[in-house]
């Protein structure tokens, strides 16, 4: 590059001078748009957690909070892990969580495998499938106990009416058996695009060419979808589990409207009994230290899983 | 035939995908045309077995939506002047009258605040942290990713707790403004995040023809970087309204009177034994109508929005 005039006026000038007619320095600017964001996460994210770690070790109780608080040592961590009611609550939010998964993962990928078949429209019927994820999970939530009422209810008239069943016969929330069955039915509707679009992501991402390669050396189109689809998808449905399975670990929204943990508490998923803990028997030191404990939990699983996840994409 | 590509599915494959995809899309549809409807029924026709696909439209739902009503005897009723206004026609027609309006418009109107109020904090935050994180080297930008899918693995309840007990302290429990901030703290590192995504597609060339030709970095960051970011920010900015807009587990804990946002407040929409159904879809309806378009015209981003950036088309 030519040396123009300019260049040499610029650097003649003394650093001083200069950022007095460049304004700030570029670290300075950093700096300033920078910590606003810094100081709110610390003041809601961090502080707050440092906050229910410590409380974690009293006996608190936000209802009282003019009674003496005591240091309890780990006597609440001892409690919840021997608790069997946490147990059952635990085993709850496994089945809710595996069902919505498997589901998910078969009707997303089919769906996704489908669209990527370019027919006409597809864009639009993709929005179309789209639209349940963006929506309001209370309000939906709550709307389905109405398509759920055994005598009047859509979702119960529509069984009726392929298979016979009588509508009045069976209660998809009111039953033990069923309400496990009922939100993760409304689970998978709603969440479902979430994983189609993933999966149409990573069939979007694959090469025409390596079909085309597969054809010239003759590979059947079963073997195809074995050996180039399904691979090179895996990394991204790999991410959509992971998705599904930090947002569902910490589902409350969707099913405390639709069953509020019951019948009895078959529906009582980890976040609805924290709530119950915390907000209803005010138990605020044990609910600290049950919710520090999910933490580690889904921090601890989701650290695995992403290490199994980056082994996967190096592949 | 020239155009024959291997990759390009027969005409008969598309055909059957298409057609299962339009039935999936239906089905998944159904539910949502029910709100729509049931909006429009009388309660009635909304309760009726089997249920009913037509019916004769009424506005019912949606004056039970914005008024209380109470009951009056037949003799009052006959007595009173002859109604003003259709509404009040539709209430007379049940043997009630009018005794004011419902908290609904109030708890939209506080879902229209704090949803906007945050949205814009979070955006206006969001665009200068994502400017220097993409543009300057500053610590911790790496570890940043990591920082949001960890504050996302954290259940709302169990951060409520503490958050309950703040607001407590600083007398900012129920307010607009305690909402306002919480979402905001709750939706930036998303925002971040995204942005510095779509910061990083700008060429810095722009910039640097910028500050050569005299702009100072400030001016360059408005003048030049922002406009050309304007698509990023505006999804970016749908993305939080959605969340905030969404968002009940803070909304139930945390607010009772004055902030309650609208998802709280939709089922408990009751009426003469039990939920008043038409109501109820009335207020879902004219809650859920607006997140419906924006997701229209969020086609295009959505996919890098749900994943926090980490997939990008």
């Amino acid at each position: 590059m030519t040396e123009t005039p300019i260049d040499r006026a610029a650097r003649a000038t003394p650093p001083s001078v200069a950022r007095r007619v460049r304004g700030l320095s570029d670290r300075a600017i950093a700096w300033i748009f920078v910590a606003p964001t810094i100081f709110l996460l610390l003041a809601v994210n961090i502080f707050p957690l440092i906050w229910t770690i410590r409380l974690s070790f009293t006996n608190f109780r936000a209802n009282r909070p003019n009674r003496e608080v005591e240091w309890v040592g780990l006597r609440n961590y001892e409690r919840i892990l021997t608790d069997s009611d946490i147990w059952l609550t635990m085993q709850a939010t496994a089945h809710f969580l595996i069902w919505t998964i498997v589901l998910q993962v078969l009707i997303g990928f089919t769906l996704a495998y489908l669209i990527n078949k370019k027919f006409k429209g597809n864009d639009l019927w993709t929005t179309i499938i789209v639209l349940p994820m963006m929506l309001s999970p209370a309000v939906v939530g709550n709307f389905w106990t109405f398509l759920y009422q055994p005598q009047i209810g859509l979702f119960n008239y529509i069984v009726e009416f392929f298979t016979g069943i009588p509508a009045s016969s069976f209660e998809m929330i009111g039953s033990v058996n069923l309400a496990p069955w009922s939100i993760v039915i409304v689970d998978t509707w709603m969440w479902t695009p979430f994983v189609m679009l993933i999966c149409l992501a990573g069939l979007r991402s694959i090469p025409d060419y390596i079909y085309e390669a597969a054809e010239i050396d003759r590979a059947s189109k079963w073997r195809q979808f074995w050996t180039i689809t399904v691979p090179m998808v895996l990394p991204f449905l790999m991410l959509a589990v992971l998705f599904r399975g930090i947002e569902n670990f910490k589902m409350f929204d969707l099913v405390v409207q639709l069953t509020g943990g019951g019948p009895g508490s078959v529906t009582e998923l980890t976040s609805i009994n924290l709530k119950r803990e915390a907000f209803e028997k005010w138990r605020t030191g044990y609910a600290s230290a049950y919710a520090i404990i999910l933490f580690v939990t889904v921090f601890g699983l989701a650290s695995i899983y992403v290490k199994a996840l980056n082994k996967v994409k190096e592949r | 035939m020239s155009s024959y590509s291997i990759t390009e599915p027969p005409a008969r494959h598309k055909w059957i995908a298409g057609v299962l995809v339009v039935t999936y899309a239906i089905i998944t549809l159904l539910p949502l045309v029910w709100i729509v409807a049931t909006g429009f029924k009388t309660p009635a026709d909304a309760i009726s077995y089997p249920p009913k696909v037509l019916f004769e439209p009424s506005l019912e739902g949606y004056v039970n939506l914005f008024t209380t009503r109470t009951r009056i005897g037949d003799e009052a009723l006959a007595a009173l002047p002859p109604p003003e206004t259709w509404y009040e026609e539709i209430v007379r027609d049940r043997g009630m009258v009018i005794a004011g309006p419902s908290r609904y418009g109030e708890r939209f109107l506080n879902s229209v605040i704090i949803g906007f109020g945050s949205t814009f904090l979070s955006v206006f935050l969001g665009t200068l942290a994502a400017y220097a994180f993409s543009r300057f080297r500053v610590p911790l930008a790496d570890d940043l990713l990591f920082f949001i899918l960890s504050t996302r693995m954290m259940p709302p309840i169990a951060v409520a707790i503490p958050i309950f007990l703040m607001f407590r302290q600083l007398g900012l429990s129920d307010t607009h403004l305690g909402m306002i901030l919480l979402y905001t703290a709750v939706n930036i590192s998303l925002a971040v995040w995204l942005l510095k995504g779509f910061i990083d597609e700008i060429p810095r060339e722009y910039e640097e023809a910028a500050l050569i030709d005299g702009y100072t970095r400030f001016q360059a960051f408005y003048k030049v970087v922002l406009p050309q970011a304007a698509t990023g920010i505006a999804s970016t900015a749908i993305f939080c309204l959605i969340f905030a807009w969404n968002e009940y587990a803070f909304a139930v804990l945390l607010t009772s009177g004055t902030a309650q946002t609208a998802p709280p407040f939709i089922p408990t929409i009751i009426g003469v034994g039990g939920q008043d159904w038409p109501a109820v879809a009335a207020g879902a309806t004219l809650f859920l109508l607006p997140v419906m378009i924006f997701t229209i015209f969020l086609r295009k981003h959505l996919l890098r929005g749900i994943t926090f950036g980490a997939v990008r088309k």
